[in-house]
């Protein structure tokens, strides 16, 4: 990377992350002022984003190419009130907390106290969430049965189509006027919600040429006769765009960032936004632009890396309390997606996807994440080149199979062209982009079912009843009792799961309506409807499961230790994870040691997995959600494995008392004995296709990677596992002697990627459990 | 028919082309003083006493080495990684131990692999009868052929055994046409020296047009614990594995002669 991109690199990793009240004052005296009184809430959110827009401090950092920041300064992160109100011992936490914290000086704190706070109290869109959710639900929340997404966040996790490189957001404007010609003037509700989006649309344009007005004064300041130039040229772009539909690769870029900065400061959606297929939108202009001579691929490379700097100057807003715990990263989940399929089914592979691979290469930075869509039809090289920076133990990109994510979105109903243009966004989540809303909703921890079910519906944890009573462990003579009262006591929870998530999705749908995210989202402005009312061509919420290893080794354990070979009762089993296993090291041993377990290619253990993802689909797949959505299941931890295990005893597979479960579909961390061929067999027991992602998770050793042979061979580990509709998987390529040493002195491992769980993290941000956790994830030395 | 392994080993990526499964066979002719897998030497079923730690507790099992396997379970086995091997253009390779000792059971489930189209090379440290060869020559897609030692005395030493059979095994299956790749494991001290280097040159250098390869392995005394733990005696201990730049030095020098040249095998 050249001079400028090396300082605006260390720009980024240097800033420090901190808490800017700059949104939370200008919304609360928005919403203070009298134009906020009267009017619908579609309208009062739009002009909320107008007012923040007007009065934001505009903030072009020096030898930026792309301009458009979220906060006042980069890593300034902004807070949202509305949806979720911060105390001032939140504050104090966020400032202080070892991982993932934000600087709160006292000027913030003060102003929280004598305005943000007495505005919003009991008003955020968090208050509504608690005071209506029924009290098991309460009770399975609080004891870490599941979590949920919107607790703290906004619905978002969608990735922008390839709308705005064909429309300005004055032809988004004309679209909008033709939608109002079929809508009566008495369906007040879509008449105020495309009036809501014509404001929003107008917004970003002023908010535009607020940027090419600062440019064009700093322009006149300069001294630097290039850099003026530049300025000048920029304030150009952004008086082009996003007011017209871009022409060059610069502002189809400078556009795209300004619909990201529209879109996270409107509201703090989960995951935050993305592109989607960037190598497909840019590719024409990128050709276009180089044919007439007015870019070369050198500049090219330094706009895209200009770019991707942006992504990393935003980091995740704040969370609190269980959010903190399901997702403990700076990370915001913009996942760019390369390669895949055309609308067509063909090959989409291009030249920019492997200049767009140079550029994540060299930029290694922990936002964007990125990510490789491969299908039968592209090309080996596109693998090759992509495990070359693998290699390089920077946990980007991962591995997405396109021909799985297609048949999935498929089988859900879509059209075979959306699927294609569609990929995966945040950590493995399969999508329509540019179509589809899809929510994601919460983890749900089915290792924990289980435990509830072994002590006939009661929390051993706190005593609580919070399940049904499914019988005592003597009722069950054989192991498909045990399974049909874990199947009951599943079934009690998810409902209590998908009920909250109804109730939640109404309040949104009524209070937090995002107009300008709809401007972007088919068929939003065609229905006249909020993308978080069921606006878009499709819309999906899904419930996470988590730990599927744990679980299946859980009931592997039951199946072999009590019911198979009869070396122990229920009882005492269940009594041995009551005590920890103090007293019952041996059993402990042999859960462990001697004990068939899932990840091996061994059918014993691997047929629970299959039960297991069979009760969860059945009890969830097809249900209706009130915005006219589906419920639908995928299998994704994040960082929620580590919560999850927190809040449980120790399990009957040998699992101590806190402990981590195990990850996505991936074995429990050091189960897997057979080497990563019978993990992918395993894996593909469960059918994949009819999830909407699941994520895997490999550590292997730096020397598999050392030669060009190694190299093909790891492309046909992936090859095999995705001929087969395997849907994504991930390398960490560490050595455990390293991550020891990055331990022991975090100050010389600063810049350490690993690959966390669907997206990956540096490794001294991530708490001291999580990583002891990927230490024991087995490293497959095979050498 | 049965047979006497004492492993198989899934994604083994260092014996032979594509993604393979390596089976191990009990039992060895020859006794090589930095054998690497000392547990494949004897021909019986041996237990040891397997420690564990746990909690900080320990835990000892009886663990066996090598068992009796039917070539159709040994192939129901293999199959599990099918795709892997379509996919990659791999297949089995049959190490050990010495296969070859074995070759009636190595011939019947070579015939089974070759059935399912698999990819088939044998690890071969080439001490058995011509004729064994003759069972399977037709069958094996590529022989891994050990080479030690070339001075006669030296070898008895090393390996226990003499190597004119080594040697006119390997002349016998080159005259047959069979692919074979060279391996020459690299012993400090004991087969690094010049004179070793030239021997093996001027022995190999009338047969370069039919050999596909030469490979030469590092030495590594990660076997050393492996030793400790099957209890058994370990002549090379504290030898040090050697500075990767003499491989290179020996790669080039065979190199210059003619040979395709790798250093740690495929």
């Amino acid at each position: 990377m050249n001079i400028r991109i090396n300082k605006l690199r260390n720009q980024s990793l240097q800033a420090i992350n901190k808490l800017s009240t700059e949104r939370a004052e200008l919304l609360t005296e928005f919403y203070k002022s009298d134009e906020a009184q009267n009017c619908s809430i579609p309208v009062k959110r739009a002009l909320a984003f107008k007012y923040i827009l007007e009065n934001k401090k505009i903030c072009i950092n020096e030898g930026e190419l792309i301009v458009g920041e979220r906060g006042p300064e980069p890593k300034a992160t902004p807070t949202y009130p509305e949806v979720s109100l911060h105390s001032l011992d939140d504050l104090e936490i966020l400032d202080q907390r070892e991982k993932v914290s934000f600087k709160v000086d006292a000027v913030v704190k003060s102003l929280y106290e004598s305005s943000i706070i007495p505005f919003w109290k009991g008003n955020s869109n968090r208050d509504k969430i608690m005071f209506q959710m029924a009290p098991e639900w309460i009770e399975a929340y609080k004891a870490g049965i599941f979590t949920e997404f919107q607790e703290q966040r906004a619905p978002g996790h969608t990735v922008l189509g390839d709308k705005i490189y064909k429309k300005g957001i004055s032809d988004i404007l004309v679209d909008i006027t033709e939608a109002r010609k079929g809508i009566a003037l008495n369906e007040k509700e879509r008449q105020e919600e495309l009036k809501a989006m014509e404001i929003a649309a107008q917004s970003i344009v002023n908010y535009a040429h607020r940027n090419a007005s600062e440019l064009e004064k700093l322009a006149i300041k300069e001294k630097d006769e290039d850099r003026k130039k530049e300025l000048l040229e920029m304030a150009c772009v952004c008086r082009q765009v996003p007011e017209n539909s871009p022409k060059t690769f610069h502002e189809a870029l400078q556009y795209y960032w300004f619909v990201h900065i529209g879109v996270i400061i409107e509201v703090n959606p989960w995951d935050s936004f993305n592109p989607g297929r960037l190598d497909q939108h840019l590719l024409p202009f990128y050709k276009n632009d180089i044919e007439k001579g007015i870019l070369t691929k050198e500049r090219a490379k330094e706009l895209l890396m200009s770019f991707w700097i942006k992504f990393n100057n935003q980091p995740a807003p704040p969370k609190m309390g269980v959010t903190a715990k399901e997702s403990n990263t700076y990370t915001d989940f913009a996942l760019i997606n390369l390669g895949g399929l055309k609308h067509d089914g063909t090959d989409a592979v291009n030249e920019l996807s492997f200049l767009i691979l140079d550029v994540i290469e060299e930029m290694r930075l922990l936002q964007p994440s990125s990510m490789v869509q491969i299908s039968k039809k592209n090309p080996d090289e596109f693998i090759k080149r992509t495990l070359h920076i693998t290699k390089t133990g920077f946990g980007q990109p991962s591995y997405f199979n396109t021909d799985a994510i297609v048949e999935e979105l498929v089988n859900q109903g879509k059209d075979i062209v959306d699927a294609r243009n569609g990929g995966a966004s945040g950590c493995v989540e399969a999508g329509a982009f540019g179509t589809e809303a899809y929510w994601l909703t919460g983890y749900f921890n089915i290792p924990k079912v289980l435990e509830i079910t072994l002590h006939n519906g009661f929390d051993p944890k706190t005593g609580k009843k919070l399940g049904v009573e499914t019988g005592e462990l003597d009722t069950f003579d054989t192991f498909d009792k045990l399974m049909s009262a874990f199947k009951v006591q599943m079934k009690n929870f998810l409902d209590i799961k998908v009920e909250g998530n109804r109730r939640i999705e109404t309040i949104i749908m009524k209070e937090l309506p995002v107009p300008f995210l709809s401007l972007f989202i088919d068929d939003c402005i065609g229905w006249a409807k909020d993308y978080n009312s069921g606006g878009a061509r499709y819309n999906t919420s899904y419930i996470q499961g988590v730990g599927l290893g744990s679980i299946t080794d859980s009931l592997t354990s039951i199946k072999y230790q009590v019911y198979d070979r009869k070396n122990i009762s229920l009882e005492e089993l269940v009594l041995a994870t009551d005590c920890n296993f103090k007293g019952y090291e041996e059993l402990r041993y042999n859960l462990i040691y001697e004990t068939p377990r899932f990840g091996n290619d061994d059918e014993y253990a691997d047929e629970n997995a299959v039960k297991v993802f069979d009760i969860l689909y059945e009890a969830v797949n097809g249900l209706e959600t009130p915005r006219g959505g589906t419920f639908r299941v995928n299998l994704l931890p994040t960082t929620c494995h580590v919560y999850f295990g927190q809040v449980m005893q120790a399990s009957v597979d040998g699992r101590k008392d806190g402990e981590p479960l195990s990850e996505g579909i991936s074995p429990v961390q050091g189960a897997d004995k057979n080497g990563p061929t019978a993990v992918v067999n395993s894996m593909l027991k469960i059918d994949h296709t009819k999830t909407g992602g699941t994520l895997l998770n490999q550590k292997f050793a730096p020397q598999f990677f050392s030669t060009e042979d190694g190299i093909i061979k790891l492309m046909h580990l992936i090859r095999t596992y995705f001929n087969q509709l395997g849907h994504h998987i991930q390398f960490n390529v560490v050595d455990a002697d390293t991550l020891r040493e990055a331990q022991k002195h975090p100050e010389k491992y600063q810049d350490l990627i690993v690959r966390v769980a669907g997206y990956s993290d540096y490794f001294n941000d991530l708490t001291v459990e999580l990583q002891e956790e990927i230490i024991h994830r087995t490293a497959h030395c095979g050498m | 028919m049965e047979g006497k392994i004492f492993d198989i080993k899934r994604f083994a990526l260092n014996d032979g082309p594509g993604i393979r499964t390596t089976v191990f066979f009990k039992g060895c002719p020859l006794k090589c003083s930095w054998c690497h897998n000392p547990e494949s030497i004897s021909t019986k079923i041996e237990e040891f006493e397997q420690v564990r730690e746990l909690g900080g507790q320990r835990f000892s099992s009886i663990q066996t080495i090598g068992k009796i396997i039917s070539s159709d379970s040994l192939l129901s086995e293999l199959s599990k990684d099918e795709q892997f091997f379509q996919q990659s253009e791999g297949g089995i390779t049959f190490s050990g131990g010495e296969p070859m000792l074995q070759v009636e059971f190595l011939s019947d489930i070579i015939t089974k692999c070759k059935n399912k189209n698999y990819n088939v090379v044998i690890d071969t440290a080439g001490f058995c009868k011509q004729a064994d060869f003759d069972h399977i020559l037709d069958q094996v897609d590529l022989f891994l052929y050990d080479i030690k030692i070339i001075d006669e005395k030296k070898h008895m030493d090393y390996t226990g055994v003499s190597n004119s059979v080594v040697l006119r095994n390997l002349e016998f299956i080159l005259d047959k046409g069979a692919n074979v790749i060279i391996r020459v494991p690299i012993i400090p001290d004991i087969n690094n020296e010049d004179q070793d280097l030239k021997l093996l040159e001027e022995y190999l250098i009338d047969k370069k047009d039919r050999i596909r390869e030469i490979h030469f392995l590092p030495f590594h005394n990660a076997a050393e614990s492996k030793y400790k733990r099957f209890n058994k005696d370990y002549d090379l201990n504290g030898i040090k594995s050697q500075n990767p730049q003499e491989l290179i030095d020996i790669k080039e020098r065979f190199e210059s002669k003619g040979f395709n040249v790798m250093i740690g095998g495929l």
